[in-house]
């Protein structure tokens, strides 16, 4: 978005008086930009060369190269694991949706007011701190293998079920973390002015903490969604056949490591839009923020 | 301005023997005041003297540690009492305007009517639409408050509560956040308020609009009431030392012009 000022502008000082020389100077300046440019652009290439022929040239580049990078198995494995990474894709949409409702319910049961709610503070307490003390692949094997092991009449056996269940569990806990950040952020005088209009204590919450606290926590929220978007491979552990359970088959049956590499690039392709679009919100608020202070 | 101090008239609000502490410390010592119904009451004193927990207590954001307040004759301290449907009937407006940022200065004025009156949307907005025509504000209903002048943001918060049709308005040193120039505009409005005949009790630092507008000035000094009358005889004839001694340096700070005490 901004890239070519920000490798013009580092060392730059930004001051009112040097915008006017630069003006009346032009063209050394534009000859500073495309020498820095110039120089970043070598420097990389310098960078990422040294790097690559250290590996090229290593003893055991060849056998690596064969067994990740085989272009045959590349193109064969590839359908089977896009396929496949359609079940993270729905793991992580309905999780995602049971997340920021649950994670919500969780940080509004935290905040909640007075002695007579101690016993719901202290439960969604102990919750947020389980679960976030746990391995995330601890609570999928446990709930994965446990629940259904009970054997109980009407409790589902799909894999799916409980791997839903633990995304769903293991996030929230992060998630109301985020959001109760987000409704502490919120200046009292807020809820004061709503509640002095005569909104009761949930009206005040619902229309003027609730939508302020959103806002904010946009950005934080979309980072957790990035792990969760990662995460979703921890369920092939009891069995839910996703992308790294499908490149796990098709290496055993090809003995080569490349589906792995076919995962690999199916992840960076999803997850660095998101962060990058997760930046750029990032960057949108603080210029707001910025722009806002008075 | 508009009613004759100390006349008869339904009283608007009782305040009797109030007492707030905030940990060690109290803040108010028994406050008695009686507010009639179109009475402009302003509270002046210095800061920290008990003006602004004053209020809030009337508006029941602070609890009180004793003491009775009555609004329109019913007890509005009694155990029991539905404090937001208290809230409803009496308007207050901060010092630092606390607009809801997420929302334009219609929904802003139009929130608590549908949310707590049950208005219908079309209903509320015509009836904001007009109070904003009222106060020169109509162009801005569908502004965000960030851009609006803080003169315009403080006009639209006093919108706001009016539109919940108050019995009785209070306003918390409405002016002190705002630039000098800004000033008038707020004030203005205010006085019209008074001359339509609204209740109000103002806490300020602004002596000339006390003077101005005031039925009558209650001195608060250290959490009590020192000396209350009309304003004529509180800035011109202070009984009181302290009132002297406070509006001389009010005086000396240029916030009363050419009145001596």
């Amino acid at each position: 978005m901004t890239g070519s000022a920000g490798v013009a502008g580092p060392g730059r000082p930004v001051e009112p008086g040097d915008g006017q020389s630069g003006r009346v100077f032009g063209p050394p300046r534009m000859g500073a930009a495309t020498r820095s440019t110039g120089i970043a652009v070598a420097s990389t290439v310098v960078f990422f060369g040294v790097i690559a022929w250290i590996v090229f040239s290593s003893p055991g580049w060849p056998a690596v190269q064969a067994s990740f990078f085989d272009p045959q198995v590349f193109a064969a494995s590839a359908p089977s694991i896009i396929r496949a990474f359609w079940v993270n894709i729905q793991l992580f949409l309905i999780s995602e949706v049971l997340i920021l409702v649950l994670g919500l319910v969780i940080a509004i049961l935290r905040n909640l007011p007075g002695a007579v709610f101690t016993p719901v503070r202290l439960l969604a307490t102990i919750y947020v701190d389980v679960f976030r003390a746990l391995p995330g692949v601890l609570v999928i094997y446990i709930l994965g293998f446990g629940i259904p092991g009970l054997g109980l009449p009407g409790v589902p056996n799909d894999p799916f079920f409980y791997a839903v269940l633990a995304l769903t569990l293991i996030y929230s806990a992060y998630v109301s973390e985020v959001y109760r950040s987000g409704i502490d952020s919120v200046h009292p005088s807020q809820d004061a002015a709503a509640r002095s209009l005569g909104l009761s204590r949930f009206q005040s919450l619902r229309y003027v903490v609730i939508p302020q606290a959103v806002r904010r926590v946009i950005p934080p929220l979309l980072n957790d969604f990035i792990g969760l978007q990662k995460d979703t491979v921890l369920v092939s552990y009891i069995g839910v056949v996703e992308i790294f359970r499908q490149s796990y088959i098709e290496q055993a049956g090809s003995f080569n490591f490349t589906p792995y590499m076919v995962t690999a690039l199916v992840f960076i392709v999803v997850t660095i839009p998101l962060a990058r679009f997760t930046d750029w919100l990032v960057n949108r608020d603080r210029k707001r923020q910025l722009a806002g202070a008075r | 301005m508009t009613a004759p101090p100390e006349a008869a008239g339904t009283v608007a609000l009782r305040i009797e023997a109030l007492r707030k502490s905030f940990e060690k410390l109290e803040v108010l010592r028994g406050i008695d005041l009686v507010v009639r119904e179109h009475e402009v009451i302003c509270l002046i004193g210095a800061s920290g003297s008990g003006k602004s927990t004053l209020l809030r207590c009337v508006n029941l954001i602070e609890p009180i540690d004793s003491g009775r307040i009555f609004v329109a004759g019913e007890e509005i301290t009694a155990p029991g009492v539905k404090v937001d449907r208290i809230r409803r009937r009496i308007g207050i407006v901060y010092q630092a305007f606390n607009l809801f940022p997420h929302m334009t200065v219609l929904d802003n004025v139009t929130l608590a009517p549908r949310k707590v009156l049950r208005h219908p949307r079309a209903k509320a907005e015509v009836d904001a639409l007009a109070l904003l025509d009222r106060f020169g504000l109509a162009e801005k209903a569908r502004e965000y408050p960030d851009r609006l002048s803080g003169g315009q943001q403080q006009r639209v918060a006093i919108v706001r509560a009016l539109a919940m049709q108050p019995d009785l308005l209070l306003l918390d040193e409405v002016t002190s956040a705002l630039d000098p120039e800004l000033v008038a505009e707020v004030l203005n409005v205010i006085r019209e308020l008074a001359v339509s005949g609204m209740t109000m009790v103002i806490a300020t630092h602004e002596m000339g609009f006390a003077r101005d507008i005031a039925s009558r000035v209650v001195f608060l000094d250290a959490g009590s009431i020192l000396e209350e009358g009309p304003p004529e005889a509180i800035f011109r004839h202070p009984r009181e030392e302290r009132t002297r001694r406070f509006l001389q340096r009010v005086i000396e700070a240029g916030r009363l012009s050419g009145e001596a005490p």
